[in-house]
């Protein structure tokens, strides 16, 4: 399948479209809705993200960017939409397309547009006690302290009824986690009806990409998401890598690739252990965390991080392998494989815990395909999306691998994801330490072109990972938008609670595990 | 339940001896650079290429005077690579908590070259004496309380979550924190100790507050990693306040980005006076 070439889209929609330059489409206005419907019915397009830029400098308005993708295409179609600075009104499609509710929001409270119609255009990432500033606007300075705020933090609906009791939680939680605000709507034991407040740890991190040069920013990127510092990294040295056109060599992609996955696994084996204690198989977890040390020890050994950190850079990685490196790295393999067996064969000999987790927390198809859920808890759910497959990127089309999908839904089957992907992950590196890593590990420097825009794409272990970039004079940034895949994912966590009882939150939101820190900034 | 049994024999006892014995870390891991501050001829191209400004330079005429703050250093060796970083050097070493913040900052004075690279030497600090010896007699007090066994409450004001996975980690088999009657709470009303990390944000200073108020009294605050100790990456902004010291007053600073669970135990130990800086 393709996406609609530039005359074809005349055709149906005449002066609405202007231009197509690669994959931008520029339209007329900021009235996107009508080729939206349509990319979606007649080509089978999904909504990827929907983020502004401020281009009042250069070109007089604002952009509002939809990206799009097709099943079996692995480019990206990009709507860039004008939005007149005197009218800052753009037409919301939340209504029709929930994925994009909070997205638009954002659009809202940090550039100050306004998504005309949509359903719930309440504030989402500044706190109601923020003043009114635009802190993705231009003209906005980063380093400013904003003065003490007042008022209400969050204003909540009501929910109403007899022995129906609110019960906030955080954004200081019991476990050693991160922070955010739940607010439980219960009527007994079962709840009704969550309401999130997210956005504790926005550190304004996308208005610090554009005050950093570019080599320094890629150990920014590693600090989105701590426990996704390679993917991240690797998504944003890719974004630089296609704006300014270098080639990465081979044997640093496949390197890339590697180190992917071992973060992939790291992080699933703690997933596995921790959703085995939310239920109280505490032993398991024993096994998971004495198995996840290991992997960062090999984490260390194999790059000089435990959380892979420093490694990658604009061009490859740092580092060309050192000698022993990779026969280490071999031999973990058959160590973790033999590990991982045991710890799941001790899991599934547990009937109590498969009971405590099937029928739990279930997120229904229909609902993840609505809300635009990607990653595990997408592919627990039938959505059959995989960045790696989708869009290959690093080395990920020289190796094979499966990309488990469930209808179920539940918390088993969000484990069994994971489970099913370490397993395919294993077979990834066993497959990847075969090819030849000892060529050149990274391009030749050189300067970044002023201008230049472009996207990309990680299937981060938690799932859809976008980073999109302007570059600008000086080897540095005029926009860095990022996409961690918990910002889509948060709404499924409100979907899958409902109705069960809240002593089962934290199994459900370890099911999901979502980055606070990915989604805040 | 036989094979939980089985499992658990067959694994054996995996916990490190660590401090006892010095912890055991791989050949490549990257921790503390060193300066050679008599033979480094340039300081600019480190200090060009740290992306946190842990090294920067300053010149005035002829003298510059250099900054090495390891409570920004991400440990990336970024400046180990530099042409004019033969001078430095990156080492395995890890175990950098302090309790004084001044303890952390290397300065060093040069005279210059026409060309901007160092002529000599001038003079470099260390630590002030003065402020370790105040340091010692009030730590000793709470020590005596705190000493056998703490409670930990665990706050993140704002972190990427690195710090987390290494802090979880103290509660796994290997680095079992319980042996030293040390543990985490679920609440800031049952603990001794608050481990925050961060750069603490805007919309976390309230709450940090909050929980360092509901703490009782003696207490004692750890700041973790380079964002908790001086902002790091973040550093202070519209939406980052910086290091935790901006709100709380912090008596144990812990580098790293983010620290190895060893370094956070000796860190965690140096605060109760269990261990010594080294």
């Amino acid at each position: 399948m393709a996406f609609p070439t530039f005359p074809e889209l005349q055709q149906t929609f005449g002066e609405q479209v202007r231009s197509m330059h690669g994959e931008y489409v520029q339209t007329a206005g900021p009235e996107v809705r009508g080729i939206v419907e349509v990319l979606r019915r007649d080509w089978g397009a999904r909504i990827v993200t929907v983020f502004a830029e401020d281009r009042r400098a250069d070109d007089g308005v604002f952009f509002n960017y939809y990206v799009f993708e097709q099943l079996g295409n692995p480019s990206y179609l990009i709507l860039r939409a004008p939005v007149r600075p005197d009218d800052l009104e753009f037409p919301s499609l939340s209504a029709e397309i929930p994925a994009v509710n909070w997205q638009e929001r954002e659009i809202q409270d940090w550039f100050g547009l306004k998504a005309v119609g949509h359903p719930n255009p309440r504030r989402v990432a500044m706190h109601d006690n923020w003043p009114d500033v635009r802190p993705l606007r231009k003209d906005f300075p980063f380093a400013i302290a904003l003065p003490p705020f007042e008022g209400e933090r969050h204003i909540y609906r009501p929910a109403l009824g007899e022995g129906v009791l609110q019960v906030p939680v955080g954004p200081v939680h019991a476990g050693i986690i991160e922070p955010g605000h739940f607010n439980f709507a219960v009527a007994g034991e079962p709840i009704l009806y969550l309401q999130l407040r997210m956005f504790y740890t926005h550190k304004g991190t996308e208005k610090l990409f554009e005050k950093l040069p570019i080599h320094k920013a890629v150990f920014l990127a590693e600090s989105i998401s701590g426990d996704s510092s390679f993917s991240h990294g690797t998504a944003f040295c890719q974004a630089i890598e296609r704006a300014a056109e270098i080639e990465v060599p081979q044997s640093a992609l496949m390197t890339r690739t590697i180190l992917l996955e071992l973060e992939r696994i790291y992080n699933h084996v703690a997933d596995i252990g921790a959703i085995a204690t939310d239920v109280g198989f505490v032993v398991a977890n024993a096994h998971a965390s004495r198995l996840r040390e290991m992997l960062l020890n090999l984490n260390e050994q194999v790059s000089g991080s435990r959380l892979l950190r420093g490694v990658v850079c604009v061009g490859g990685v740092r580092r060309p392998w050192q000698a022993g490196q990779q026969n280490l790295l071999r031999s973990a393999i058959d160590l973790l494989e033999k590990e991982f067996e045991n710890l799941i064969a001790l899991i599934y000999s547990s009937d109590s815990t498969r009971d405590r987790l099937e029928h739990t927390g279930i997120l229904r198809p229909e609902k993840a395909r609505d809300l635009g859920i990607v990653g595990v808890g997408g592919r627990a759910s039938g959505v059959d999306l995989d960045v790696r497959r989708d869009h290959p990127y690093a080395a990920y089309d020289q190796v094979t691998f499966r990309t488990p999908v469930y209808q179920a839904g539940d918390v088993w089957h969000r484990m069994q994801v994971r489970i099913d992907e370490v397993i395919e992950s294993i077979n990834i590196l066993r497959s990847a330490t075969e090819h030849n890593l000892y060529g050149a590990h990274c391009a030749a420097p050189r300067p970044i072109p002023s201008d230049r825009c472009a996207i990309s794409a990680v299937e981060g272990w938690r799932g859809e990972i976008i980073h999109w970039v302007r570059t600008g004079p000086g080897n540095r940034l005029e926009r860095c938008k990022i996409k961690d895949p918990s910002l889509n994912n948060w709404p499924a966590l409100v979907e899958a609670v409902q109705g069960n009882i809240i002593a089962d939150f934290p199994v459900i939101n370890k099911s999901f595990n979502l980055s606070y820190s990915g989604t805040d900034r | 339940m036989f094979k939980i049994i089985q499992q658990t024999i067959r694994t054996g006892i995996v916990t490190t001896s660590y401090p006892g014995t010095p912890a055991d870390v791989s050949p490549f891991f990257r921790g503390k650079p060193v300066f050679d501050l008599e033979r480094w001829r340039d300081a600019r191209g480190p200090a060009e290429v740290c992306p946190t400004q842990a090294i920067a330079v300053q010149d005035e005429a002829d003298q510059r005077t250099v900054t090495i703050d390891y409570g920004r250093c991400v440990f990336c060796g970024l400046c180990a690579e530099t042409e004019s970083g033969s001078a430095v050097r990156v080492t395995r070493e890890f175990e950098l908590a302090t309790h004084d913040r001044s303890r952390l900052i290397v300065t060093a004075n040069y005279q210059l070259n026409l060309d901007g690279s160092h002529a000599r030497l001038l003079k470099c600090s260390k630590a002030e004496d003065e402020v370790e010896k105040t340091g010692n007699t009030l730590r000793t007090a709470i020590q005596e309380l705190l000493g056998r066994s703490l409670s930990i409450r665990q706050v993140d004001a704002g972190s990427c979550n690195g710090c987390e996975i290494e802090i979880v980690g103290l509660n796994n088999p290997i680095y079992d924190i319980e042996r030293f009657g040390i543990h985490f709470v679920a609440s800031p009303r049952h603990a001794d100790m608050l481990l925050v990390t961060g750069p603490v944000t805007r919309n976390m200073e309230l709450a940090l507050v909050k929980t360092f108020g509901a703490t009782p009294s003696p207490k004692l605050v750890v700041a973790v990693g380079a964002c908790g100790i001086s902002g790091g990456i973040f550093g202070e902004s519209y939406a980052s306040l910086g290091g935790v010291e901006k709100v709380l007053p912090v008596n144990v600073y812990i580098p790293g980005c983010p620290p190895r669970p060893q370094a956070l135990l000796h860190g965690i130990l140096l605060a109760v006076g269990r261990l010594a800086e080294k």
